[in-house]
């Protein structure tokens, strides 16, 4: 292969934020995501043991069910008994928990929420209205799966699911994570055109930078 | 009450008049009327809070209804303006300069109907909806479930139940005769 075509993969690998204006263009970086490979084995299971016993949620309630997310939080349900903790950004969260349906205008703020937090991050979908729509799932604005925009790990069913669904779901995602089988970051990486487009379809005023923030 | 409508009957054609409750009232008025009637309510009459303005689209009659809902503080009662307009013409008199917050529900009616306000403010902006490009989706003749198949991701496996038959079936196997199955047949 000569050096002509190695740079215009270069080119066709970078990314073209033909959201932005010609001179926001020069402010962010045009970089895909990338990969991340495991660790070796056994300080990669170090390290899935402390992701999991130290979650962090991001604080953002896209629709009803993050009403739920009350309760868990104060003295009832209580949820940092089991290391799980609120944040106000995304950059210090690790999970992010859709809290039910999601508009057209909501996704564009969870895309833009998802891909400023940093990895490993894993996401929780509960209620039914994020697996397949639930009553809206004729609605003009309401987006039918989540799982086409965003990666998730864990769905919790239920309109609404009561807090206890919920640690249950935490429960599992901790499972999961000690598996080592949370690894939505890597699959958002290599699909990350057709998610992308997906996203693209729904969200007709895209102004914002395609990957990096 | 009654004295209020006496008194408007003499000024302006009322069509009808519907009194719901002893604080709830409905009339309908013709579209030329309403500004008249509604700085008449407002400065003589003492209706000074317009709680909300909304839209009804009767697609068979070609028309919108558009509902007015006033308050009088002082005796306690709830009057609403029915206009009805025009559907293709689909525009009104806009009313910012009565109450303020009016542009709002304004900019919304022209967001979800295509109902336009002339001189009212920010109406042309988009306002729950970002990037919209169909036509306004609370016209009837908008189809939500086909433009839900056709933008969305349909997850396959959804079922559907008939809530009447179903109950009969699962909850009220005892009444399998019965054609009002209820509650209280238990």
């Amino acid at each position: 292969m000569n050096k002509k075509n190695i740079n215009n993969i270069e080119k066709e690998m970078k990314l073209a934020n033909e959201g932005l204006s010609e001179k926001e263009r020069t402010l962010f970086s045009d970089a895909r995501p990338t990969p991340v490979k495991p660790l070796n084995k056994y300080l990669e299971k170090f390290l899935n043991w402390a992701r999991a016993e130290s979650l962090w949620i991001l604080a953002f309630g896209t629709g009803c069910g993050a009403v739920e997310l009350r309760p868990l939080m104060t003295a009832r349900f209580d949820m940092f008994r089991y290391g799980i903790a609120p944040r106000p950004t995304p950059r210090q969260a690790s999970v992010f928990v859709i809290g039910g349906y999601a508009s057209i205008k909501t996704i564009k703020r969870i895309v833009r929420s998802y891909e400023q937090m940093q990895g490993p991050k894993f996401v929780i979908a509960l209620g039914s209205c994020t697996i397949n729509g639930g009553m809206y799932y004729d609605s003009y604005y309401t987006i039918n799966r989540i799982d086409h925009y965003i990666p998730v790990d864990i769905y919790v069913a239920g309109c609404m699911p009561r807090p206890e669904a919920l640690i249950a779901g935490f429960d599992k995602l901790k499972k999961q994570i000690k598996a080592g089988k949370c690894d939505g970051m890597n699959i958002y990486a290599e699909n990350f055109d057709w998610y992308k487009a997906n996203q693209k379809k729904v969200i007709k005023d895209w102004n914002m930078p395609d990957y990096n923030w | 009450m009654e004295h209020i409508i006496n008194r408007l009957k003499q000024k302006i054609e009322i069509e009808s008049i519907i009194n719901q409750r002893a604080d709830l009232y409905f009339i309908t008025i013709k579209e030329e009327h309403l500004e008249l009637v509604l700085s008449y309510l407002k400065q003589q009459e003492n209706f000074t809070h317009l709680a909300f303005l909304q839209a009804v689209d009767f697609i068979e009659d070609n028309k919108f209804q558009l509902t007015y809902m006033l308050y009088n503080y002082d005796i306690k009662v709830n009057l609403g303006i029915k206009v009805f307009i025009d559907r293709d013409k689909s525009e009104m008199v806009s009313i910012h300069k009565l109450w303020a917050h009016a542009w709002q529900y304004q900019r919304e009616l022209k967001e979800m109907f295509g109902i336009n306000f002339p001189g009212s403010p920010k109406v042309d902006e988009s306002f729950v909806l970002e990037g919209w490009e169909e036509i306004p989706p609370m016209k009837r003749e908008f189809d939500t479930l086909a433009y839900s198949e056709k933008t969305f991701y349909q997850r396959p496996g959804r079922t559907k139940n008939d809530p009447k038959k179903y109950m009969k079936e699962k909850l009220y196997k005892k009444f399998p005769q019965s054609t009002t199955v209820g509650r209280k047949d238990d």
